[in-house]
């Protein structure tokens, strides 16, 4: 285990992206936000993002890597901003749907819709970086419904020829909205098809937060050294439907949500450190009281913030 | 002031600016050892190196995406398209991306992108190696359409397109490449972007096009002047956004308009044009507004009476200048 991870840190940014998802679900559910994508299921992502370098590298994620981007530096502020669409939304000053991130000043690149469009994105990133001599890693995610289109494949073969700092990461929750696993693909394992492109491909479970960032810190200094991308299959389960737009009871039962939901990513890292006697349930009820005060500051001061007047739709379609 | 073809022109200013600029690189199918299928790109690799001229796989999603990612980062890719008729799977990218990256973005980031692709018909290159897509993509804010039709306008809009911080769809008219030559002038000089040109001063007609149609249009209009009629010809120069002014300024001197171009009719060019000149300049209208133009088909045949049959020319274009001088 690397000492350098603040497992606290990890936890608490897991912690806090749970409460903000349920947060987020409440206000769709109230009507107060238009749109949702829930996370429940996906918090272990979080690993990765503490193995990735703050100062330098670039990170592409998946729509559903709440927790990835809390511990990247997200804040309650900006995530409300963005739910309810207002002007000063870093994203897109209101303009994209919820969860279309974009964060210029921290590396995190305009997202789209249609997925997995960004993942080519990520490999030029990775490119420039190398007609720059820069070091830096490109950290891409997708689900494994994107991993059905030509996008992965092409990025995948052009960074392996070029030995490119990109980290792929497929986060397989075995459902494309409905259409389960075994009707989007023949294989186990995504990762599988890792070694027809010439590159490492593991598979980790993401129930276990540190486990995926033990993987993706092996791969990120594979990649920083110049041996080129790996391919990282999460292994997760969304413990909610795919957006506030979705019924999940139409395609899966509750029985297997219960089932997956008996290997929760925040409660297991929650064990595992009173376990070793890192944490105990005081603490918790501590964390969550101040975590709740800061998501209701981040909603209250969003709400608060100006809306987009009609003029603000007519801004910045081109520099000139 | 030297004389160069419209290939040569594109070519030399590439090399100018990837020397200018080490930012600039270029991507694609072809273009780095070979120099590209139509040579517009030889001599970057021997050059620039492997990093600046790459040889990408067969796989134009991607050659389109990469360039969005190195752009989005400060670099300036020029992305070759090896014919216009591939260009069809990174449409998705084009439109969705890079016209959008600012927008979507609140300006947060931006798409400095140039995408080179030959077009057109003429050079007996059947369905596949003859598209005309202009209209798919005049269809998209926050890109620019570009068509130079004159060695010394490719290297202005050139230089503007890859200094520009947004997108930009450079289309060059194979029939061009080695057919037409002309004057280049020596050092930088830029044309903006967004400015159409008159490329022949008339009285009595406007005619509006651009590409390989507007030699044929310029063709039509010397064997009108012989005739004592005379034709203003107009070149578009960027498709989008169209230069309303000059169409404009035209039509109100001469009152007669006839829009050509190679692309299919319907839906294409011609009809936006048209719906500007009606919109703004009815009352100065004398006749209505012809359009000559390739017809509704799929493609253009392979088959030289096939081709020929689809494609203007001077002859059909001076036929519809000659009847809207008599209306």
């Amino acid at each position: 285990m690397n000492t350098s991870l603040d497992l606290h840190a990890l936890y608490r940014a897991m912690l806090l992206t749970r409460l903000l998802d349920e947060r987020l679900w409440q206000l769709n559910r109230q009507g107060k936000a238009h749109f949702a994508v829930p996370v429940a299921g996906h918090e272990g992502v979080a690993g990765y993002a503490f193995a990735l370098d703050h100062a330098r590298d670039y990170m592409l994620p998946h729509y559903r890597d709440l927790a990835a981007l809390v511990a990247w530096g997200l804040t309650p502020r900006e995530i409300f901003l963005s739910l309810f669409a207002k002007l000063n939304d870093l994203s897109s000053a209101g303009r994209q749907m919820f969860a279309h991130w974009s964060l210029p000043d921290r590396r995190v690149l305009s997202l789209s819709s249609p997925q997995p469009n960004h993942v080519t994105h990520a490999v030029g990133i990775a490119l420039a970086g190398k007609i720059r001599r820069e070091n830096i890693v490109v950290w891409t995610g997708f689900g494994e419904g994107s991993s059905s289109k030509g996008d992965i494949h092409e990025s995948m073969n052009f960074a392996a020829i070029h030995k490119l700092p990109v980290i792929f990461c497929c986060e397989n929750n075995r459902y494309a909205i409905s259409v389960p696993q075994e009707k989007q693909m023949a294989v186990q394992n995504v990762a599988d098809r890792a070694a027809g492109y010439g590159m490492p491909g593991v598979v980790v479970n993401g129930a276990h937060a540190l486990e995926v960032y033990e993987c993706a810190r092996e791969a990120i200094e594979r990649a920083r050294r110049g041996d080129g991308p790996t391919f990282i299959e999460i292994k997760v389960y969304r413990f909610m439907p795919h957006t506030s737009n979705d019924d999940d009871r139409r395609y899966r039962s509750r029985e297997e949500v219960d089932a997956a939901r008996l290997n929760d990513p925040v409660v297991l890292l929650r064990e595992k450190l009173i376990a070793e006697k890192l944490w105990d349930a005081a603490r918790d009820t501590a964390l969550q009281k101040d975590l709740h005060a800061e998501i209701d500051e981040g909603q209250a001061f969003a709400e608060a913030s100006p809306s987009p007047t009609a003029a603000d739709a007519f801004t910045n379609v081109y520099a000139t | 002031m030297a004389i160069k073809t419209f290939l040569e022109s594109i070519r030399d200013t590439m090399h100018d600016e990837m020397a200018r600029d080490e930012r600039v690189f270029v991507l694609g199918e072809d273009v780095g050892v070979t120099g590209g299928v139509f040579r517009a790109t030889e001599g970057l690799y021997e050059k620039f190196g492997a990093d600046r001229a790459i040889d990408t796989p067969l796989a134009e999603l991607s050659i389109i995406g990469i360039a969005i990612g190195a752009a989005a980062v400060g670099m300036r890719p020029i992305a070759e398209i090896q014919f216009a008729d591939f260009i069809h799977p990174a449409f998705d990218q084009i439109v969705n991306e890079a016209a959008k990256m600012r927008y979507r973005s609140n300006a947060g980031w931006e798409c400095p992108l140039v995408i080179r692709t030959p077009y057109g018909g003429g050079v007996h290159g059947g369905l596949y190696h003859s598209q005309s897509i202009e209209a798919f993509f005049c269809h998209s804010p926050g890109l620019y359409v570009v068509a130079p039709s004159t060695p010394r306008d490719a290297k202005g809009l050139l230089l503007s397109a890859i200094r520009n911080p947004d997108p930009v769809l450079f289309l060059e008219h194979k029939k061009l490449y080695r057919s037409i030559k002309g004057e280049v002038p020596d050092g930088e000089y830029t044309i903006p972007l967004g400015r159409a040109d008159v490329k022949r001063a008339g009285s009595d007609i406007t005619a509006i096009a651009y590409g390989a149609m507007l030699h044929e249009t310029l063709n039509a209009a010397e064997q009108l002047a012989r005739e004592g009629i005379e034709v203003e010809v107009v070149d578009l120069r960027t498709l989008f956004p169209l230069d309303r002014e000059t169409i404009l300024t035209s039509v109100r001197k001469t009152s007669k308009v006839c829009i050509i171009h190679e692309d299919t009719k319907t839906m294409g060019l011609g009809a936006e044009v048209a719906a500007i000149i009606s919109e703004e300049a009815f009352g100065d209208l004398d006749a209505p507004i012809r359009r000559v133009t390739g017809p509704d088909l799929p493609g253009i045949p392979f088959n030289e009476t096939g081709e020929h049959a689809f494609l203007p020319n001077a002859e059909k274009i001076a036929t519809a200048l000659r009847e809207l001088a008599r209306y």
